[in-house]
């Protein structure tokens, strides 16, 4: 058997970062979204913001616990299979990623512990203050890592010598052109993400009319935000497209499915592009709009695939497709964000359940948009690691066999598979059984902790009485 | 490529050096107190130790995120001849955190599964030590390279030798992780834990012992080093300090003193660490590459610095507050009634 080692490592990183983003995605906007709770509950000491944020930071707990376990993974990924690509790029990535450990996971986690169980053992004011640190370390975290893979998109400030990359000017290198754009529309994607997730469970409390206070405040909260995020999102989007437009040409012509350069392009709403003839099938399209969109001009050029040699050229149909999934989430979005405006109007925000229906079936969709979004991304880069300068086949670690890649692939596919959707079905479970705690936990005596925040209800309800 | 103005490459060495001990002794405890959950005579005990290190496990670990990405920053040869050279023990060790790690959580919200993450927990720390101690011990051998890359096969780490240092470190953590339960625990736990500390004490001390002695066999530059006239005078401090401290520990967890064991621990930690650095000095890629060699670029490394040197003291200020917030005695009594 013929087992290419370069292939399955790609395999297993994309199998490994897969998993890990949708955990950011989730706890990027959930640390955030109970750090504002927190701080609810310390300006007006209404008891609701206490709930609710009690409620979050059981369920923050469990997906922070995966995310860190699957991103201790990742740095290791760059040593053990891409070994020559960190070779070459260390000179002007390690300081990024090192900094995100410095500024990021420290203060996530030494702030965590306290989160999670010190609700007792601080004052108030201490705990408020570890919520917004634990929100700032994933933010902070959130800048470098994107910097870092924002540079192997656009590189930047750097200077080349013996095949390596070397640093010339930090601030290039840290905001390399794709860096702001990409910044600002992952970070509201995953608040977008986790807004719908938000949005659902109260969705489902209202549906079954358990925790209606509760719902209702989540439910309104979220809708608000959402109103915001999600045209921001699209105008963003269309903003990054353009970047790429700019900057990786290739990609966006592969995302377009655009064979030709031309002027008057059209836009392929649906096609199957077929890279070995050149062209697509099956094609849907709105004519001239293309090169309106992309150049803001009926008459713009817009350059074609065919412009690159083949060896140069990304793999078409997984951008094409998978970024018409992701516009596509975004427009469904949009349109349950504009209903919602029209039932908050007539008041029937609460109580209209093909609304309720809807927000409950779209929870997962942000993850959805997140996977696509990234997959456009990334495999829109190929075949290079670091854009136009370092080829993907260039970068693996050359001492692998596919033997030993088989083996590491299948290790990280069984383990992922027992850990995420057991992980996934507890969240599920807590979430169903909502936001107020039994009077006497039926599982105390089984804590697997100190004290946990539960237990700490009572103390605080006594502290606003008294 | 310019030559470096200032040379960084010692300070880098120190805070790289601090960075690996850091974690060894945090997670050391950490992962040791694992393993010892395993031996845990019922329920009550059971959740006493995984408690007493539930709320800071996270930010042990991160010092493993810290070591791997300050070596990347630090000595980027070393990091890519390094992990391609220990893939195996690298995948081993990760699959095993995630189980330990995510043990934490799911073995409280999991009730139906609970013996499955019990064991998960228990091994899955047990593993991973394991497989540091593989990385150590094909560290200590040295790697076969060719110009820059790793040029031997993904399973060349696992030796006699490599086997043994991972049967070592098991030894050593268990001994970390029982001095960290006689610091939190009382009673009967307490007592539990200082007995299978002196059964860990056994252990590392014949560890300690055979690989003072297999190391210079095996390496002829490592025994000039340490037998060779008058190095072996100057460095006769290490084994004459590393017994005394051993007998300190052995009078510790027989008596009764709560912080001993764990001092104890940490200075054969130390002092092992130290014997090793001078076996190896100045080397980072053993016998092939040294520390300077390795480096990054000037620039590179001092980027890194300016914020290194800022953000670590503040870094090392919040996680001690973090450990003081829960210091004393695992607290049974709020939590379990
Ligand atoms: C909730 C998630 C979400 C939603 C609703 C959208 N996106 Fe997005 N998009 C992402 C989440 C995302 C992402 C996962 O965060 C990506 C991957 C890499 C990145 O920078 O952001 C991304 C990448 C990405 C790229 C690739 C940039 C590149 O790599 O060169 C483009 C062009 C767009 N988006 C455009 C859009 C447009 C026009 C949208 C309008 C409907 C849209 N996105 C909605
Ligand atoms: C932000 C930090 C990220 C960095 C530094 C990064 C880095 C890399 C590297 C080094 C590769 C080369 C290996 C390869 O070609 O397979 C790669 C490929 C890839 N990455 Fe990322 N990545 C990041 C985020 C993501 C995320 C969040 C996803 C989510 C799905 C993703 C999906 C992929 C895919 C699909 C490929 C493979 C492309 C192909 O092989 O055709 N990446 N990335
Ligand atoms: C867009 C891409 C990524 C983002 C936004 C991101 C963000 C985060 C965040 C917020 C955390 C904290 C834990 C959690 O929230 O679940 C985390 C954990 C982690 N991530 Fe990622 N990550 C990304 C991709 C990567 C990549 C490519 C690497 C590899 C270098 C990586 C390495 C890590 C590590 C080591 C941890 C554990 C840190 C700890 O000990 O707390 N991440 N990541």
């Amino acid at each position: 058997m013929n087992l290419d080692p370069l292939l399955l490592s790609r395999l297993q990183f994309v199998w490994v970062i897969a998993w890990h983003i949708l955990l950011p995605a989730f706890t990027v906007g959930l640390a955030s979204y109970i750090c504002v709770l927190e701080g609810l509950h310390f300006a007006t000491g209404r008891e609701i913001y206490f709930r609710l944020s009690t409620f979050w930071i059981k369920i923050f707990a469990v997906s922070f616990g995966m995310g860190v376990v699957s991103g201790i993974v990742m740095p290791f990924q760059f040593g053990t299979n891409w070994s020559r690509f960190s070779d070459a790029t260390a000179n002007v990535l390690s300081p990024l990623l090192a900094y995100e450990g410095l500024t990021a996971f420290f203060l996530e986690s030494a702030f965590l512990g306290v989160l999670l169980f010190g609700r007792k053992l601080v004052p108030r004011w201490a705990h408020f203050v570890a919520a917004l640190m634990v929100a700032f370390g994933t933010l902070f975290s959130s800048f470098w890592i994107l910097a870092t893979n924002s540079w192997m998109q656009t590189p930047a400030g750097y200077d080349i010598a013996d095949g390596r990359f070397f640093p010339g000017d930090w601030l290039q290198i840290i905001f390399s052109p794709s860096f702001p754009y990409r910044l600002a529309h992952t970070v509201v994607a995953f608040y977008i993400t986790t807004g719908f997730v938000v949005a659902g469970v109260a969705a489902y409390y209202l549906r079954r009319r358990r925790f209606v206070d509760e719902a209702r405040t989540m439910l309104s909260m979220t809708l608000w935000l959402l109103t915001v995020l999600v045209p921001v999102q699209i105008f963003l989007g269309d903003q990054h497209g353009l970047n790429t437009l700019e900057y990786q040409p290739a990609k966006l012509a592969a995302i377009e499915a655009h064979w030709n350069t031309q002027n008057r392009v059209e836009l392929n709403l649906f096609a199957i592009p077929d890279e070995a003839a050149e062209t697509n099938h099956y094609v849907l399209s709105v004519p001239v709009l293309g090169s309106l969109i992309l150049t803001h001009d009926p008459n713009g050029a817009v350059r074609g695939l065919k412009d690159w040699p083949r060896a140069d050229r990304p793999p078409v149909a997984i951008p094409f497709f998978a970024f018409r999934a992701m516009v596509g989430i975004g427009l469904l979005m949009l349109a349950l964000i504009a209903a919602s405006w029209w039932l908050r109007a007539r008041r029937r925000l609460f109580d209209t359940t093909w609304f309720l229906w809807s927000c409950m079936l779209a929870s997962p969709l942000g993850f959805l948009a997140v996977l696509a979004g990234w997959a456009t991304t990334e495999v829109g880069r190929q075949p290079w690691t670091v854009y136009g300068l370092l080829r993907t086949a260039d970068s693996v670690s050359p001492s692998l066999t596919g033997f030993d890649v088989v083996l590491s692939l299948i290790g990280f596919a069984v383990v992922y598979l027992i850990m995420f959707p057991v992980g996934v079905a507890l969240m599920a479970r807590l979430a169903r059984s909502g936001p107020v705690e039994p009077a006497v936990e039926p599982d105390a005596v089984e804590a697997g902790r100190p004290q946990r925040p539960v237990q700490a209800l009572p103390s605080s309800e006594e502290r606003i009485s008294s | 490529m310019t030559p470096p103005v200032l040379d960084f490459v010692p300070l880098w060495t120190i805070i790289l050096g601090f960075g690996v001990f850091f974690y060894v002794l945090l997670d050391g405890f950490d992962l040791g107190v694992g393993m010892l959950y395993g031996f845990a005579p019922d329920l009550p005990s059971r959740n006493l130790v995984m408690n007493s290190v539930a709320p800071v496990w996270d930010g042990n670990e991160t010092w493993l995120v810290l070591g791997g990405v300050g070596l990347l920053a630090a000595f980027p040869l070393a990091f890519v001849i390094i992990l391609p050279a220990v893939y195996f023990p690298i995948l081993i060790m990760l699959l095993a955190l995630i189980f330990r790690g995510v043990a934490f959580e799911f073995r409280y919200r999991d009730a139906e599964h609970r013996t499955f993450w019990d064991h998960a927990f228990c091994y899955g720390s047990a593993i991973a030590t394991f497989a540091q101690g593989i990385v150590l011990g094909a560290f200590i051998q040295g790697f076969h390279t060719e110009g820059r890359e790793f040029a031997g096969s993904s399973f060349d780490c696992f030796t006699p030798f490599s086997m043994f240092t991972g049967m070592a470190l098991t030894f050593g953590y268990g001994l970390l992780g029982a001095g960290w339960l006689v610091l939190k625990t009382q009673g009967e736990l307490q007592d539990w834990a200082r007995q299978l500390g002196r059964g860990c004490l056994v252990g590392v001390l014949i560890a300690i012992a055979v690989v003072s002695l297999w190391t210079p066999l095996m390496q002829p530059s490592i025994a000039q080093r340490w037998f060779s006239w008058p190095n072996v005078v100057f460095l006769s401090p290490v084994p004459i300090i590393t017994a005394m401290l051993a007998l300190w520990e052995w009078h510790s967890l027989r008596g009764r003193s709560e912080v001993a064991p764990f001092a104890g621990a940490i200075g054969l930690f130390v002092m092992s660490y130290i014997g090793i650095a001078i076996s190896l000095w100045p080397m980072i890629v053993p016998y092939q590459f040294t520390l300077w060699e390795a480096a990054s670029s000037a620039s590179t490394q001092a980027f890194l610095l300016v914020g290194t040197l800022f953000l670590l003291p503040i870094i090392l200020m919040y996680t001690g507050w973090s450990y003081w917030v829960f210091r004393g005695k695992v607290r049974g009594d709020i939590g379990y009634h």
